[in-house]
């Protein structure tokens, strides 16, 4: 025990690597700890490891499988969405040719009536003007005999009424208003 | 360390001598030391990364749980892109190997700390655990076909027994490579650092670059923690696809 009580002295200047007395401590304790870190890693560490990496691979696994088939529907809706807009591009049109028709019908019946209407209204008044007109050469008519025949009275001529008729109507068809 | 000695005393290998840790100076086989403390702290390291890390056990990791998984993938893909699907039974023993190493490295890298694997007494149980077993493996699972490793049927056969006694030794001589890879550039890398550190305390002003190049070997180290604690493991799985599959 001589040697190992000067060790350190020694080694001071040698390589304490060399230092054979401390082997058997340095081993006993490595192999101690060797044996407790295999019991560590063997038992608890790596089966826990080894779970939580082939879990989160699991996981990967499903989650790309999901989303994948969330790829799917979406496509699905998609399509399912492309298909009710056209249909609803066509009943729109549809729609609108219709109502486009009606409202041309309508309107062509409102322009029937109302040319309808127009026609009556011209009727009557183009046949209460010819009254009218009508009334109106009786009274012209009328004052000319009544003036005439005052006329002569006036100069004591003397003439029958017929002569004096044929006269006035003579002049009033001269005058373009019979 | 050199540092109060005030004179140009520089001692870069202090940091790796064998101390108890309660007082006396015998080191028996059961003496808790340093050594002791160093391995303890790499167990609770592990435990608590691969462990209380892994407490949340989400399915979008936290950022420990982040390095747990990716420590535990690392070493898993190395097994199985090394030694091949029916290597992934040995997964726990080189994981094991692996988090030892690359955990016992980085702590090495604290100020004060000491380096366990830059002992060449561990890194040799370390190796040799290794080459016993995948030697052993490889007799269990293919009996004397085993020894087909050694005898390369792809080459003439005048040549085999040449080859054959090459290959042998450099099956011998693997473990000692293995080992001292490892204690090597553990020690080396911490003892240039305390070389510079040791001239930062001697130069007084210009001390600034022993400073500067701590700094850069420190980086350097970062570097070779990992790479080591690497280079052990797929050499480890090297190994063990010649046990798995002898023939070349």
């Amino acid at each position: 025990m001589a040697t190992e009580a000067t060790g350190s002295a020694e080694s001071a200047a040698g390589m304490p690597q060399l230092e054979f007395s401390t082997f058997p401590n340095q081993i006993f304790w490595l192999v101690i700890t060797l044996v407790v870190i295999y019991f560590i890693l063997s038992r608890i560490a790596l089966p826990r490891i080894g779970a939580i990496l082939a879990e989160r691979r699991g996981t990967i696994t499903n989650d790309l499988a999901a989303a994948e088939e969330l790829k799917l529907q979406a496509a699905e809706a998609e399509k399912a969405y492309e298909k009710a807009l056209a249909d609803a591009r066509a009943e729109a049109s549809r729609i609108i040719e219709k109502s486009r028709a009606e409202i041309q019908a309508d309107l062509d019946a409102a322009m029937e009536r109302a040319d309808a209407q127009i026609a009556e209204k011209s009727a009557e008044s183009e046949k209460r003007i010819a009254e009218i007109r009508e009334s109106a050469v009786q009274s012209v008519s009328e004052v000319a005999r009544d003036t005439a025949s005052e006329i002569l009275a006036r100069f004591d001529a003397k003439a029958d009424a017929k002569t004096v008729d044929a006269a006035v109507d003579a002049r009033l068809k001269e005058g373009g208003m019979a | 360390m050199a540092e109060d000695t005030g004179g140009f005393a520089i001692h870069p290998m202090d940091q790796f001598i064998v101390e108890p840790l309660f007082g006396g100076d015998t080191v028996h086989w059961y003496t808790p030391t340093n050594v002791t403390l160093w391995m303890a702290l790499t167990v609770i390291v592990v435990a608590a990364l691969l462990i209380a890390g892994m407490r949340g056990r989400a399915i979008v990791p936290s950022r420990i749980q982040s390095i747990a998984e990716l420590a535990y993938g690392f070493v898993y893909k190395m097994i199985e892109d090394v030694a091949g699907r029916d290597g992934v039974k040995y997964f726990p023993y080189v994981m094991t190997l692996f988090m030892f190493i690359v955990v016992s490295n980085f702590l090495g890298l604290l100020p004060w700390a000491f380096t366990t694997t830059s002992h060449i007494a561990v890194t040799a149980v370390l190796a040799l655990a290794v080459f016993v077993t995948v030697t052993a493996l490889g007799f269990v699972l293919h009996g004397t076909r085993f020894l087909k490793l050694f005898w390369i049927e792809a080459a003439p056969l005048p040549l085999r027994p040449v080859l054959a006694l090459i290959e042998v030794i450099s099956y011998f001589v693997r473990p000692v490579s293995h080992s001292i890879r490892l204690a090597g550039n553990m020690m080396a890398g911490h003892a240039v650092i305390k070389v510079f550190a040791g001239f930062a305390g001697a130069l007084g002003v210009a001390s600034v670059l022993p400073i500067v190049a701590v700094v850069a070997v420190y980086g350097l180290e970062v570097m070779v923690a990992f790479i080591q604690a690497y280079v052990f493991t797929i050499l480890t799985c090297v190994y063990l696809k010649d046990a798995l599959h002898p023939a070349h």
